[in-house]
């Protein structure tokens, strides 16, 4: 069926997000207009607050499903996995457009974003640099990688032979620089030595946020797979996703033991035990989020059951949520001092910017050739659902 | 050839002159205070107070005393700030300050977050803020400059106790180690600023125990800069490994999928 008008079907809830935008990008421009210190609550002793929290390590770590579908299907061409390789890329990209965004509102002195391009002699020895740098990159690359998809739609041959070319390039660039940022995330509080909690602080904790990461993504891929599935009126991929999530659940496995071991060799065991708001939250996040999953991927009748899948899923990925709250917040709290709650105005620029992700999703699967043909509308199709179909 | 201060926290009694002068030398404006729980006026380092006096009251023998201790930015040898600053705002001076570029900053306060004595403060009142703190006086160029004139810092003149003590910051440590030798019983055997963080050009030396007037003693003796460079040194061989793992990886499989798909 070939498509020649763009669709976007008005529903209530699509004007509700509508509405959020608009709101958010009101606080944006007066946050812009008057100020770090107008819009949020961040202070002297807090100077990381909410936005770098989620919109930026909760968000980039959570869109490592795009990076981590790729590595399966490209790299290691497992081609089963692939109908649900394109919806991970757009919601990867997505995710990293409204990170880059979200650190834009972050920093202080907005007109000079750009000077980390300039490469001043050594500014290569901050871990932000890398972080800056491959985050940009990898943007583009997963921008230029959607291009591939795009011009399917949109006919142009000639850039269509382009996108062919360097799609190659684009897989492997694809693949290093997220492994190079999404470690270099949790690289950046190596310098909160003796300050950041030793339960999280750790010379390798550069690895932990890459696994994580990199666990974190076939989890997402359940849950957008769901509520694709729901919105979408489709079954959920589950041969695809159950056996997708045993890669996570070895990973996880991995990431325990890692983390076992480390503590026990900086002598740190013990401290998961003191009782304290920071060890009984670490215990939260380990156990929750990492040993429960483990056990409900392990088991077969969970893992091949819908509810059983997501429910294990969600765990997984409120683990990963609660593990970077924890650092930013948590495991710094006793060294920082003084006090931090988010302003309505962050928390309504990370509404509006997940609000303007899910929408623009919403756009780009009725209209680009995404979501897998072969479960498609299996149940009744309804009517202006706008199911897409192969051109 | 590097400065240094030596600050002995047995002579300070806490007289804020060196607040004082700090502010006028700088041309920092004042700030309305508040009665609060403590005796430090103001209560905190901030983008407009470089430098604040501490109040501590601790035992020594049977005794209450008081104890004052100016904080300041310490101008590390190998400053934290430095780097974790992604457009390298902050540098090292081979005189020994630790200043800044406003024109590079980007506002990320990344080195807020890596300074491990919380010194870099930010004008969180203005729309393009800047990050502010103690620069020892030193302003090569421009109005504020005393270092760079032969003179010493401000907060030091101002000192009527001889609490402060400007100088090279070699000679001061061996100034430092000789006080303490000369008088065992009235100073902790300790030189604050020596090792802690691969050293500091602010020196300390007391006659309490450090823990007791809000000094960490239990940390590292590594600069900040080391340990992150422990991590920063794999980042180019982990990218060309790992491309060249990744693109082998590309071909090998898609090879296998090309002849599993010819059959």
């Amino acid at each position: 069926m070939a498509k020649d008008r763009w669709t976007f079907r008005l529903t209530p809830t699509r004007w509700v997000l509508i509405l959020i935008s608009l709101v958010a990008v009101g606080v944006m421009i007066y946050r812009l207009g008057y100020g770090l210190g107008a819009a949020t609550n961040l202070n002297d002793n807090w100077p990381w607050g909410w936005w770098i929290g989620f919109d930026v390590l909760i968000g980039i770590a959570l869109a490592g499903g795009g990076y981590s579908t790729a590595f399966i299907v490209h790299i290691l061409h497992k081609e089963k996995y692939k109908p649900i390789a394109r919806a991970a890329l757009v919601t990867s990209m997505l995710g990293y457009i409204i990170c880059l965004v979200g650190l834009f509102m972050d920093i202080g002195r907005w007109y000079n974003f750009w000077r980390p391009f300039l490469v001043y002699p050594g500014s290569w020895h901050s871990i932000l640099f890398e972080v800056f740098w491959c985050i940009s990159l990898y943007t583009a690359v997963q921008v230029l990688e959607f291009g591939h998809i795009f011009f399917e739609r949109v006919k142009a041959a000639s850039w269509k032979r382009f996108f062919d070319a360097v799609i190659p390039g684009l897989f492997i660039a694809g693949i290093m620089l997220p492994t190079l940022h999404q470690s270099s995330l949790g690289g950046l509080y190596i310098v909160a030595v003796d300050r950041l909690d030793p339960l999280w602080w750790s010379l390798i904790i550069p690895i932990f946020f890459l696994i994580s990461s990199f666990f974190v993504g076939p989890a997402m891929c359940v849950l957008e797979g769901s509520l694709a599935a729901k919105a979408y009126n489709r079954e959920l991929e589950m041969p695809v996703l159950s056996s997708l999530v045993k890669i996570s659940m070895w990973m996880m496995i991995f990431y325990l033991v890692l983390k076992v071991v480390d503590l026990l060799y900086r002598g740190h065991f013990g401290d998961m035990f003191a009782g304290t708001t920071a060890s009984n939250l670490f215990l939260l996040e380990i156990i929750g989020g990492v040993i429960i999953p483990i056990i409900m991927y392990a088991t077969p009748s969970i893992r091949n059951n819908p509810t059983g899948l997501v429910t294990a899923s969600a765990l997984v990925v409120g683990g990963v949520i609660l593990n970077r709250l924890n650092v930013v917040f948590t495991g710094m709290a006793e060294a920082m001092g003084g006090s931090y709650f988010p302003s309505w105005m962050e928390f309504t620029v990370t509404a509006g910017l997940i609000a303007i992700a899910v929408l623009a999703y919403c756009f780009i699967v009725e209209n680009f050739d995404i979501l897998p043909e072969e479960h498609a509308a299996k149940k009744a199709p309804v009517v202006g659902k706008g199911v897409p179909a192969r051109a | 050839m590097a400065k240094g201060v030596l600050v002995d926290l047995s002579r300070c009694f806490g007289c804020r002159s060196c607040q004082v002068a700090c502010k006028q030398w700088n041309n920092l404006p004042a700030t309305p205070t508040t009665f609060n729980n403590t005796w430090d006026n103001p209560p905190e380092m901030s983008a407009t107070n470089w430098t604040v006096v501490k109040y501590y009251v601790t035992e020594k023998g049977n005794k209450v005393q008081w104890r004052f201790v100016k904080e300041q930015c310490r101008h590390c040898l190998e400053p934290a700030c430095e780097s974790a600053c992604f457009v390298h705002a902050f540098y090292k001076t081979e005189q020994g300050p630790v200043l800044y570029r406003y024109y590079r900053c980007v506002g990320c306060r990344y080195c807020m977050l890596a300074c491990p004595f919380s010194v870099p403060k930010f004008e969180w009142d203005k729309v393009f803020p800047e990050v502010k703190k103690c620069r020892f006086c030193f302003d090569p160029g421009g109005e504020y400059d005393r270092l760079g004139q032969g003179l010493e810092p401000a907060c030091v003149s101002a000192c009527p106790a001889g609490a402060l003590k400007f100088g090279e910051r070699e000679e001061l440590l061996q100034e430092a180690k000789a006080r303490i030798a000369a008088q065992p019983d009235r100073y902790v055997n300790h030189v604050y600023g020596e090792h802690e963080y691969g050293g500091t050009s602010w020196l300390y030396i007391s006659d309490v125990p450090f823990e007791e007037i809000g000094f960490r003693t239990d940390v590292s003796k590594e600069s900040i800069p080391h340990w992150t460079g422990r991590v920063t040194k794999w980042t180019l061989p982990v990218a060309a490994g790992w491309t060249a793992i990744l693109t082998a990886l590309y071909l090998y499989t898609k090879r296998r999928a090309e002849a599993e798909e010819g059959h």
